[in-house]
């Protein structure tokens, strides 16, 4: 397995769908200079979810801090915000 | 490039699936601890278990909080008490117990294991010490487990601790049994016990391993479970594929923590012990998997058939994922620990015997069970007995950790909270066995034991 740990990480959103969700949890990002890589957005049995690729190689966070204030952010907006390490992913997904 | 599937498959199985890491375990020898001076070799072993492991419990907080892969215990291992004790001019051996334990208490895990003597072939005078100190030490401290290896493939069964293990067993719930015998709960007896086992009560650092080591114990019934619902009525290799898919999957988790735990402590890694155990909480039962794979309960005719599929197929799905494994490896049937075998024992669809059998095919063996406090002693000496021959005559491992209840009879529970669980004492046959356990020596090996 490889173990070099990845600066990039995988954000999941889930809830009701509202105005401004994606100005708001971009806006957070944007703040910490996390650059958003790809974003892809589905109604999964009638959930809004929302999966977002992000790169924290710039950011001036890491990843344990900015997954605190993305469950405060989504306390405030009513939605399930959380973030991975991409090196999860690529463990349990690829040989 | 990651799937959305995927994506939201991995977290279904962190988020309603209980997915986690059951133990992150340091393994750490204390030969160098021996000194003739019993107060000199037990602050040796305080210093060293301290300075090795003092940041062991805040680097598994800190990658359960990135990787957000929640990690249940913090544990250590140490070298067998009767080797490290041996020199020493003690004439019992529970300081070195409470040593052990103020160590775990200043660095912050759960339990320390290895208050340990391997007597399969025969007992050292400091086996014999630290054997008889078990009841004493268990009633002393609180995060101390003690193990007993009395049988291997190799060498037969030594039946003269086998004796004795009945009788220590007896005492050790007398000095606990204010707290319903809890000083059983932390007290296995091995046939062949792994010499790298992250998993409590039966963890130790063997003789033949490095000066320390991360070994890790992975968990995971509830994703198991939840795969086989989506193949409903399909036939069993569907289900023994299903299965080894997500033991995979299971087991790369414990990979990636076992790597990223031992580059961030300067640790080499160990092994990954790829074994499903269950916790009381409910979607977290190994007795649940059986009972999709089609038994009305778990207990039912059939049960080992699907247990010994379900144990292989972990195996296969998980020795691909990790590049190390060892410990016990298999599925756990624990029966206080385990929601779904909590049920069948309460409504009677599963027996001792039947767990008996079912240890023919899995890991560990008779395990956290509770039975009522006036079993004899020889009695439970003839389960030990019966429990070694499995494993010594199977070439696995099998154990014992069962646990007489002070003043409890059948239809009585017992409560430990947390990982133990509870569970309703169970009926024991009580024909006599003392003849036989009385005989005493030793059963010889195995015929195939002798590959040479």
């Amino acid at each position: 397995m490889n173990t070099k740990e990845q600066k990039t990480a995988v954000m999941t959103v889930v809830g009701n769908d509202a105005v401004g969700i994606i100005a708001r949890i971009s806006g957070l990002l944007f703040q910490h200079n996390v650059n958003i890589k790809d974003i892809t957005q589905t109604i999964l049995e009638d959930t809004f979810t929302m999966i977002m690729m992000v790169d924290l190689s710039s950011a001036d966070i890491d990843i344990k801090d900015l997954s605190e204030e993305l469950n405060r952010l989504g306390s405030e907006i009513h939605l399930s915000i959380s973030i991975w390490h991409t090196d999860l992913f690529h463990a349990m997904h690829r040989i | 490039m990651i799937t959305d599937f995927e994506v939201l498959e991995t977290i279904k199985m962190f988020q309603e699936q209980h997915l986690d890491v059951r133990t992150v375990t340091m393994g750490i020898s204390l030969t160098d601890c021996a000194d003739s001076n019993p107060s000199i070799a037990c602050g040796k072993i305080y210093d060293k278990v301290t300075r090795y492991a003092m940041e062991l419990v805040r680097v598994c907080e800190d990658i359960s909080r990135e990787y957000r892969i929640p990690i249940i215990n913090k544990r250590i291992s140490v070298t067998p008490i009767s080797i490290v004790a041996a020199t020493s001019d003690a004439s019992d051996y529970i300081g070195f117990a409470q040593a052990l334990d103020r160590a775990a208490m200043t660095c912050g895990v759960d339990f320390i294991g290895g208050f340990s003597a391997l007597v399969h072939k025969g007992y050292s005078e400091s086996d014999r010490k630290l054997i008889e100190s078990i009841p004493e030490s268990l009633a002393a401290t609180s995060l101390v487990c003690s193990s007993v290896n009395l049988a291997s493939t190799r060498t037969g069964i030594n039946m003269n601790a086998v004796s004795q293990m009945g009788q220590i067993i007896s005492k050790t719930a007398q000095r606990t049994a204010d707290q319903d015998a809890i000083g059983c709960a932390k007290l296995v007896v091995f046939a062949n016990a792994p010499e790298d086992n992250p998993f409590m009560a039966g963890a130790f650092h063997g003789v033949g391993e490095a000066e320390c080591v991360i070994n890790v114990g992975i968990s995971g019934p509830g994703v198991i479970k939840t795969a086989l619902e989506s193949v409903r009525g399909e036939d069993l290799g569907v289900v023994a594929e299903t299965i080894k898919r997500s033991a995979f999957k299971i087991t790369r988790v414990g990979e990636l923590v076992a790597q990223i735990a031992s580059k961030r402590l300067c640790v080499p890694f160990g092994i990954i012990d790829l074994s499903l155990a269950p916790t009381p909480s409910v979607g977290d039962s190994v007795a649940r998997i059986l009972e999709e794979i089609g038994l009305q309960n778990c207990g039912a005719w059939g049960t080992t058939a699907a247990l010994a599929m379900l144990n292989d197929a972990v195996k296969k799905g998980g020795t691909m994922a990790s590049s190390f494994v060892g410990g016990l490896s298999g599925a756990f049937i624990p029966v206080s620990e385990d929601e779904g075998m909590i049920e069948a024992a309460a409504n009677g669809s599963i027996t001792i015997e039947k767990l008996e059998a079912m240890t023919c095919v899995c890991s560990v063996g008779l395990d956290m069970i509770a039975i009522p406090g006036d079993t004899p002693p020889e009695i439970i000496s003839g389960m030990i007995a019966d429990e070694m021959a499995i494993g010594t005559f199977n070439n696995k491992t099998t154990a014992v950790r069962i646990i007489p209840v002070p003043g409890k009879g059948v239809g009585d529970v017992v409560e430990y909270g947390g990982l133990l669980g509870h569970a309703p004492i169970m009926r024991v046959n009580t024909s006599s066995c003392d003849a036989f356990i009385r005989r005493g020596g030793r059963i010889p090996a195995p015929i195939h034991s002798m590959r040479n």
